[in-house]
């Protein structure tokens, strides 16, 4: 398990570094950061002055290795817009998002366990069919049109809960059921293969031979193998709900990071896109580290080894 | 001690390796008797016979507007309002929905084919590089997974348009760069397991050069799994392209972006829902079709997959 | 042989049906079995014929497609074909428990050797964790494990073949079952351990006074620790009765044949080969009438393609077959 953890490790700051520099280089080489700043009708001395001021006629290697100094030591730079730091607007942020995703995620498991677990065991009949063809609808909607429509239905017309705002836990639950949805299908799909599998496994029919009730052979016995690779799945669709907030937040203006992102990116405020990048992507490097120690800390035949 | 097992099981003899290989009348009738599959081909055909004959189809320019004749719904919502010029209304320009609606098929299926065309080229090429050399290049392409994996796909895409401007190039360029991890995946795995076969043992021992190798043994027998993947991906890359015209880092207006039609309309939805519901329901139904079409290449070819 | 009032199981005419492909498959077709307190009674035949479906059949752990009938299926005097889902797990692994022919996937991977253990002797409501866990230590030192307290702990993946059919035999015993029924429990064993295993069975069956079917296709094994026997072929027993009157004086060629197959010291010539059956089982889809061995027959005459009636003899001796009951034992 140590060895394990040591090379998952590394192989996870390794990432970690290639993602820094791309994160980096991405604001740098995709256009004249400098002409962008300054604006349409500066002159090309205006520019130049921009250009110094950031520092941005140095080469690469060594802007790279001052902003990666500084980042580190948790300083991501000033907000072009906005008077913080670009730290502390994440920081700022990041709670709302991560009740967010939390939630989200809470959601997308809620629905995807049992469904899958229910087409598992009711393989080939219409409770199954309804489950698959509901994932394969749910994969194919737009997310911001199912956000709209539950604004639409729930919020406009029905007028059951808020539409936008972070006031009480209610404004999160149309974003968090429209983040959710989209985590769905896969796990579903994903409980549903694993449940198939185990329930066909020599041990299940020992359970029943054991003259165990059905719930205790279905949760204990099963589920518990056939989630592994759920909650593995799991935490990585976290990550991917953090990235997939900048659409959800946006539509629901919902002052996160991934409303911050937005904002940022059409204001052309680059520290504030970098930082989130940044953030965003380590986040996500540390939960596919935290999965897969996770699925095999479950594991005992990796766990042991 | 065990009785001289001389016979074979009734049940043995029913296994499927007894089964014949299916003819190629028995393959058609199995790809026509999948109704997933058919269905969703006619609606994919549909859709891009509409969009490559647009311009000889529509009722009206798409760009036309009419301001003495804007969002008028279509007659199924609103038959009093409706004018049936407009078999779908008009938007907040006046201009002609329908018409609109069959001129965004276009940049959809652009945006979607010419992305997983890219990102199909560089995954594909990493993914049978990393699967028949093994080794260090398995150990960086691998490696390369990871990092885009950890890319938050649509922040990236949205930084990048936001830098180099929106249009159909930038937008391919960008999704087809973020999508191939996919294709690099299967690809890796499915060469991996060709490598191991006769026919790519013998083609190396008869001198065959590997470029050629790989094209020409390797290639052809992963391609199944690479129709369902590229089909997914074009999927994928509909339904990003919608989501940044949406968040307005996308196609820019006045294009007819399925995803930009509904941003438009969403300020409008309390009173007039359908202009999301259409544009929305397009995208829908195009990105189902390409599903399950997908699905159903998978499951029409999975039992003779032997490649 | 004990009285009646020791019969655990009852089982008349028990068939299991299969869907398959082109039809139906009769995997089981009209089984008659018995066993009693203090008694092994083995099942044997070929691979196929339908032993270890029986089995199943006799817990009610058949796989959902598969169909069972029985004209009568009674356990300790209960009918088990109209009793309850909740009587049927109240009685499987308390009164009747089963050892599986695989013990590398027939315990949980992801759960202790001691949760495996304890988890039947706590839901049948035996007693509370700390008895449990001195039953399993018992139990597993009992079936020859060492550092017994050391294994619950332990998952299935750190312990041998050997080790892991030893627990999983623990685990039938963790209720004090009156009936075990074992399903080939030593096939998937290397051979050095499977009459260890064996003779550990048919041990702890003496001890513990309880009924022991074993189903296998052993029949070295069979001789040894069997009281009855059961011969199956094609779905169907061609012949039952006490070890003694059924390898002693088989009235059945099937039987015949099967005794032909391995060496008996004092019988078999040296250097001579051993006897093999012709031919192949017949498919069991679709209906089958007379004799389904005739095929294989050496004895076939044109009435083995009629129904064969069950033919009696003492002691219990049964058989289907129309030869007369002196005609194998001259050909002996």
């Amino acid at each position: 398990m140590l060895r394990f953890a040591a090379k998952r490790l590394l192989l996870a700051l390794a990432v970690a570094f290639a993602v820094s520099v791309i994160a980096f280089l991405l604001l740098r080489v995709s256009g004249d950061l400098a002409g962008t700043l300054a604006g349409e009708e500066a002159s090309p001395e205006e520019i130049e002055r921009i250009r110094a001021l950031y520092g941005l006629n140095r080469p690469l290697v060594a802007q790279y290795g001052e902003w990666l100094l500084r980042s580190l030591s948790g300083d991501l730079g000033r907000s072009l817009f906005y008077p913080e730091s670009v730290a502390a607007l994440i920081l700022d942020r990041l709670p709302n998002t991560t009740i967010l995703a939390s939630c989200g995620l809470v959601i997308a498991l809620l629905l995807s366990i049992p469904l899958g677990m229910v087409a598992a065991l009711r393989r080939n009949t219409w409770i199954d069919r309804t489950a698959l063809g509901l994932a394969v609808l749910g994969q194919a909607m737009p997310s911001f049109w199912f956000a709209l429509l539950l604004i639409f239905f729930f919020g406009l017309t029905l007028g059951w809960l808020p539409v936008s705002g972070t006031e009480s836990l209610a404004n999160f639950v149309l974003p968090a059921v429209a983040l959710g949805w989209f985590s769905t299908p896969v796990l579903m799909r994903l409980t549903r293969a694993g449940m198939v599998e185990v329930l066909a496994a020599d041990y299940i029919r020992t359970a029943h031979a054991k003259g165990l009730p059905v719930h205790v052979v279905l949760v204990k016995h099963a589920l518990r193998n056939a989630v592994a690779p759920v909650v593995a799945l799991a935490s990585v669709q976290f990550g991917n709900m953090l990235s997939g907030s900048v659409v959800i937040e946006t539509v629901f203006a919902l002052q996160g990071i991934g409303y911050l992102a937005w904002e940022a990116i059409s204001r052309k405020d680059f520290p504030v896109v970098q930082g989130i990048l940044l953030v965003v992507a380590l986040f996500y490097v540390l939960l596919t580290l935290v999965s897969d120690l996770l699925n095999a800390w479950l594991d005992p035949r990796i766990r042991g080894g | 001690m065990k009785p001289a097992p001389t016979a074979s099981t009734s049940a043995e003899a029913t296994s499927p390796e007894a089964v014949p290989v299916a003819s190629s009348s028995r393959r058609r009738s199995r790809w026509l008797s999948n109704p997933g599959l058919v269905v969703s081909a006619l609606v994919l055909v549909t859709i891009a016979l509409l969009a490559a004959f647009a311009p000889w189809i529509v009722p009206h320019d798409p760009y036309a507007q009419a301001l003495d004749a804007r969002m008028l719904p279509p007659a199924f919502v609103d038959p009093e309002r409706a004018d049936p010029a407009h078999l779908l209304g008009t938007d907040n320009l006046g201009r002609d929905y329908l018409s609109r609606l069959i001129y965004g098929a276009r940049i959809s299926l652009l945006i979607g084919f010419f992305t997983m065309l890219v990102s199909g080229t560089i995954g594909t090429a990493l993914g049978i590089a990393a699967g028949y050399f093994g080794g260090r290049t398995d150990s960086v392409v691998s490696f390369l997974i990871t990092t885009r994996l950890s890319l938050p796909v649509v922040m990236v895409a949205l930084a990048v348009v936001a830098v180099l401007g929106g249009s159909l190039e930038v937008v391919v360029l960008v999704l087809g760069l973020l999508l191939w991890d996919r294709f690099a995946v299967v690809m890796r795995s499915a060469t991996m397991q060709v490598r191991g076969r006769e026919y790519v043992t013998a083609a190396r021992a008869i001198g065959c050069s590997v470029p050629r190798i790989l094209w020409s043994e390797v290639l052809p027998n992963v391609v199944s799994g690479l129709v369902v993947i590229a089909s997914y991906e074009m999927a994928q890359a509909i339904l990003l392209e919608a989501a940044l015209s949406f968040l307005g880092l996308g196609v820019q207006p006045p294009l007819p972006s399925w995803g930009l039609m509904v941003s438009e309309a969403k300020e409008l939805m309390l009173f007039e829902p359908w202009m999301i519901m259409l544009p929305g329901a397009a995208i829908c139904i195009l990105v189902l079709a390409i599903n399950l079409l997908g699905d159903g290449i998978r499951d029409a070819t999975a039992p003779e997959g032997r490649a | 042989m004990s009285g009646t009032a020791d019969l655990l199981l009852d089982v008349r005419g028990l068939e299991v049906d299969i869907p398959v492909a082109g039809g139906t498959l009769h995997a089981v077709r009209g089984i008659s079995l018995a066993a009693r307190r203090g008694e092994t009674l083995c099942i044997v035949g070929e691979s196929g014929c339908g032993k270890s479906l029986t089995s199943l059949a006799l817990m009610g752990l058949l796989p959902p497609s598969a169909k069972r009938r029985a004209e009568r299926l009674s356990f300790a005097g209960e009918d088990l074909l109209s009793a309850s889902p909740r009587r049927l797990r109240a009685l499987r692994g308390d009164r009747m428990a089963m050892v599986f022919q695989d013990p590398m996937t027939c315990l949980n991977p992801s759960l202790t050797i001691g949760d495996q253990l304890t988890e039947t002797f706590l839901r049948h409501g035996k007693g509370n964790t700390r008895a449990a866990r001195d039953r399993a230590v018992t139990l597993l030192e009992r079936v020859g494990i060492a550092a017994a307290a050391n294994r619950l702990g332990q998952y299935p993946h750190q312990l041998s073949g050997g080790l892991r059919q030893r627990v999983v035999i623990a685990m039938a015993l963790m209720c004090g079952p009156d009936l075990v029924l074992a399903d080939e429990p030593t096939t998937a064993l290397d051979a050095t351990i499977q009459l260890g295993i064996l003779q550990l069975l048919a041990e702890l069956q003496r001890e513990m006074h309880m009924a022991l079917v074993l189903v296998t296709h052993d029949l070295g094994i069979v001789a040894r620790i069997a009281d009855r026997v059961a011969v199956m072929y094609a779905g169907q027993v061609v012949e039952e009765g006490t070890v003694g009157d059924v390898f002693g004086a088989p009235r059945h060629p099937y039987t015949r044949g099967l005794m032909d197959c391995i060496p008996q010291p004092g019988r078999t010539v040296p250097g001579t080969r051993l006897g093999t059956i012709p031919g192949m089982v017949p498919s069991l889809v679709g209906e089958l009438r007379g004799c389904s061995f005739r095929g294989r027959c050496p004895y076939a005459m044109p009435a083995c393609a009629e129904p064969i009636a069950l033919r009696e003899g003492p002691d219990g001796h049964s058989w289907r077959c129309v030869l007369p009951a002196e005609a194998l034992a001259r050909a002996a």
